[in-house]
């Protein structure tokens, strides 16, 4: 999907047990979504390091969602109580390096939710695009080659 | 020296529809390390699994990426083609370009470019894959079945038939649960009681089978093949290996007036009572809440009178711990709670009852002892009005009721309607329905004989209100066939209502570590695929704790879970995910960080020797996972300050691999 001719390039780390299952179940009742979205897959939203996120970041993705089961829920018992403390304080970092907060996204999402997937991956697409290009942490060389292609 | 195949799946047109797989194929063979690149029709075919084999051998294959559907679908399929082509089988990546490329997105320039993206981002973590090596663990040969309605006993007796030792847990006094409390059953109109009382009775006499009831279960703990279950055993104040269930303490009793739980608060029991005449096990147990000796300390009557001697007023609730290798969820079913439902009048009438109330009614144990008479005068209905979906169906504006179909509703309507023209045919029956939902064998025939042979009055349309003036009901609804409007003189007015999980079933579902989806009712591992298994390993669905069911389909579900249950207790060794935690010991300085957010206390620390370069030796405390119990969350991975903490299969350096991929 484009706006403005801007693509915007977007990571989603999904839990395996709910999101991933979500994502799935909007693929398989075909809820369409923008194909800048890919999703990564990840055990637990509590194995999404921050690091993870500000590697995307700096390597050129424009929004980063992770996404969890909802809370109670966790195939794990408590992994996305760590996820939810975790990625507060990356919020209120990200302001600190100069990402705009709109740019990640943190969303329960269970197994049979496949709208939902559907629906935030456009909206937060939406919210990206409008944001622009993530020039902030864009390593150059990285961004010219995108540019190149 | 890497070098890696990629495999392509049309899998028919659902890939072959959206994405160019030709496309994939020739950008993916220019990718390092990628020494063979193919497209195949239906790669999860024996003809694909062969490709797969052949290409390995071939071209010295390290390792196998497939471009297909979900990891969640065919990730076993493609680990064991690996396998038996010499391969390590988890040095297999899957690219999931179906449900996360080719069903989503409907332009075919776009949805090529991801399909590349996301096979690029599974070779590149494919490249840093390691060899993994499951561990094996010995299986508890016991199961445990949580719930003793009908589909804990079916679950139960299936699993001892096969010689495997279970125990029911049941939190009333009795086995038997919702399927004790009905009359007749649709649409064969069995007696409930008939068919069940023998196999409650077998189930008690089964040797393999231990009953723990007025039980539940109070915390768990392991994993499948070992779990930890702590259970409670409430405090019966009586004493249950004493206990005749000769019933003469419950005759005895001064506190006669309590209502009984088992006919809905419709009638009384004593203090110290058995539920019901066919209860197992049959022993009495005493109601501390409304008994005379528990609360002030004076009576003592039933410990008198009691020729077992089986009374014990000083009883404490005991906590049992058993080891499990499986366990079946059966908690069932419950009607909801009907009094939100103001148009109804249920609060205010007496004569507005609930289905499973007309049912103990109608039982010839209940409180009228059969006869069907209005509760508030004792007087023979003339005219019954049955409404349906009261609860189910509803909006999701409406927070009293539930969205989805009850599903027996409907039947158990026609078949109420039945009995109660079989006993006076002179009554007259009408039923307001949204739609008769009738699909079952035997089922659509039933209903058509309720309204065509005994004449029972259906009318598409909703009640708008039922209004009780001074004992005379009126029900005022909208005929939608003829469109007009109606109001009906009732004596007797029946909801069918709504049923939801049992209260409990929350609660057990965190113990359990099974998910429970947002009506409350558990998860299936697979909705179509694996309808009695959770996605918990070791834990199992067994009837309607999972959706509304009937009876038929509830024993069918009861017996599939107890199939999957024996082949996991057939087995004398399982083998664990090598997905798991695991710790750099050079780098761990054994701050404990990782161990106090693991949720499954695999994280121990162990004092390790290190060899200095100066030759002198330092012991150091270290972190050290337990490869049996770790599930492979990942929890500790990200709150290790030092980054000792790795996961195989999800790797730090993977995973950064997979994002530079997919950003670059």
């Amino acid at each position: 999907m484009q706006l403005n001719g801007y693509k915007p390039k977007i990571v989603a780390f999904c839990c395996n047990w709910c999101s991933y299952a979500g994502a799935d179940l909007a693929g398989s009742s075909r809820f369409t979504y923008p194909d800048n979205v890919k999703i990564i897959r990840v055990p637990c939203s509590c194995r999404v390091d921050p690091v993870f996120i500000l590697r995307a970041f700096g390597g050129g993705a424009d929004g980063v969602m992770i996404c969890g089961c909802h809370p109670g829920d966790c195939h794990y018992t408590s992994g996305n109580y760590h996820t939810r403390r975790r990625m507060k304080l990356l919020f209120s970092m990200l302001d600190y390096l100069g990402i705009e907060k709109e740019r990640m996204k943190l969303i329960w999402i269970s197994a049979s939710e496949g709208e939902k997937f559907a629906s935030a991956a456009t909206d937060f697409m939406n919210t990206v695009a409008r944001l622009g290009e993530n020039r902030r942490l864009g390593d150059l060389r990285c961004k010219s080659k995108t540019e190149q292609n | 020296m890497k070098r890696i195949g990629v495999f392509v799946c049309s899998c028919g047109s659902n890939i072959e529809g959206a994405v160019d797989v030709c496309k994939v194929v020739e950008a993916m063979s220019k990718e390092p390390y990628v020494v063979y690149a193919a497209n195949c029709k239906y790669m999860c075919s024996s003809s694909g699994q062969e490709l797969i084999g052949k290409a390995a051998a071939e071209y010295e294959l390290t390792g196998i990426a497939v471009c297909s559907c979900s990891p969640r679908m065919h990730e076993a399929t493609f680990r064991k083609a690996a396998a038996s082509a010499g391969l390590n089988p988890y040095k297999v990546e899957i690219a999931n370009i179906r449900e996360q490329c080719s069903w989503v997105h409907k332009d075919t320039a776009e949805a090529t470019g991801k399909a590349i993206t996301l096979a690029k981002a599974a070779v590149s973590k494919l490249c840093r894959d390691e060899e993994l090596y499951p561990q094996s663990f010995p299986v508890t040969k016991r199961a445990l079945v949580i719930g003793g309605g009908i589909a804990g006993i079916q679950t139960a007796e299936d699993i001892s038939n096969a010689g495997y030792k279970v125990d029911i847990v049941e939190k009333k006094p009795s086995i038997g649960g919702k399927m004790a409390m009905l009359d007749k059953t649709f649409p064969t109109l069995d007696c409930s009681a008939c068919i069940l009382t023998p196999k409650t009775v077998d189930i008690s006499h089964n040797e393999n089978v231990r009953i723990f009831s007025y039980s539940e279960v109070e915390s768990v703990s392991g994993y499948v093949g070992n779990f930890t279950v702590k259970i409670r055993r409430k405090a019966r104040y009586v004493k249950e290996d004493l206990c005749t269930g000769c019933g003469l303490c419950a005759e005895k009793c001064p506190t006669k007036n309590v209502p009984n739980e088992f006919d809905l608060g419709l009638g009384s029991r004593s203090a110290i009572y058995i539920p019901f005449a066919q209860a197992v096990p049959k022993v009495a147990v005493i109601d501390p809440d409304s008994c005379r000796m528990l609360k002030d300390g004076k009576c003592g009557l039933c410990s008198r009178v009691c020729g077992a001697k089986a009374i014990d007023y000083s009883q404490k609730d005991e906590i049992t711990e058993e080891k499990y290798g499986a366990i079946a969820v059966a908690t069932g079913i419950d009607p909801i709670d009907v009094t939100p439902f103001d148009e109804y009048s249920y609060k205010n009438s007496k004569d507005v009852i609930t289905a499973l109330e007309l049912e103990r009614i109608l039982n010839a144990a209940g409180p009228t002892n059969g006869r069907l008479v209005r509760l508030s005068d004792g007087i023979r209905p003339k005219t019954v009005v049955f409404i349906s979906c009261v609860g189910s169906r509803c909006t999701e504006e409406d927070e009293r009721g539930k969205t989805y179909c009850s599903k027996i509703c409907c039947m158990y309507t026609a078949k109420q309607a039945i009995l109660i023209k079989e006993k006076y045919p002179d009554t007259d029956i009408y039923v307001f329905y949204i739609d008769v939902r009738a699909p079952g064998k035997n089922f659509d025939e039933f209903y058509r004989r309720a309204a065509e042979k005994y004449g029972v009055k259906y009318i598409k349309g909703m009640v708008g209100k039922v209004c009780d003036e001074n004992g005379v009901l009126t029900v005022k609804a909208a005929d939608l066939i003829n469109n007009e409007q109606m109001m009906i003189g009732a004596d007797l007015v029946v909801l069918a209502a709504a049923v939801e999980p049992d209260k409990t079933a929350k609660a057990l579902a965190s113990k359990l570590n099974a998910s429970i989806d947002g009506n409350g009712f558990f998860n299936e591992a697979h909705p179509k695929l694996r309808p009695v298994e959770s996605p918990t390993a070791g834990v199992y669905l067994s009837g309607a704790c999972s959706g509304p069911k009937d009876i038929p389909e509830t024993v069918a579900q009861a017996s599939a879970a107890a199939a999957k249950i024996i082949g996991l207790l057939s087995k004398n060794t399982l083998e664990s995910d090598p997905c798991t935690a695991h710790a750099d010991e050079l780098k761990c300085s054994g701050c404990s960080l990782c161990a106090n957010v693991c949720p499954y206390n695999a994280i121990t620390y162990i004092e390790k020797e290190f060899r200095m370069p100066d030759k002198t030796v330092k012991i150091r405390r270290v972190a050290s996972v337990n490869a049996a119990v770790c599930r492979g969350c990942g929890a500790c991975t990200v709150a290790c300050n030092n980054g000792a903490m790795d996961l195989h299969g999800f790797s730090r350096e993977q995973i950064l691999a997979e994002v530079d991929s997919i950003c670059s």
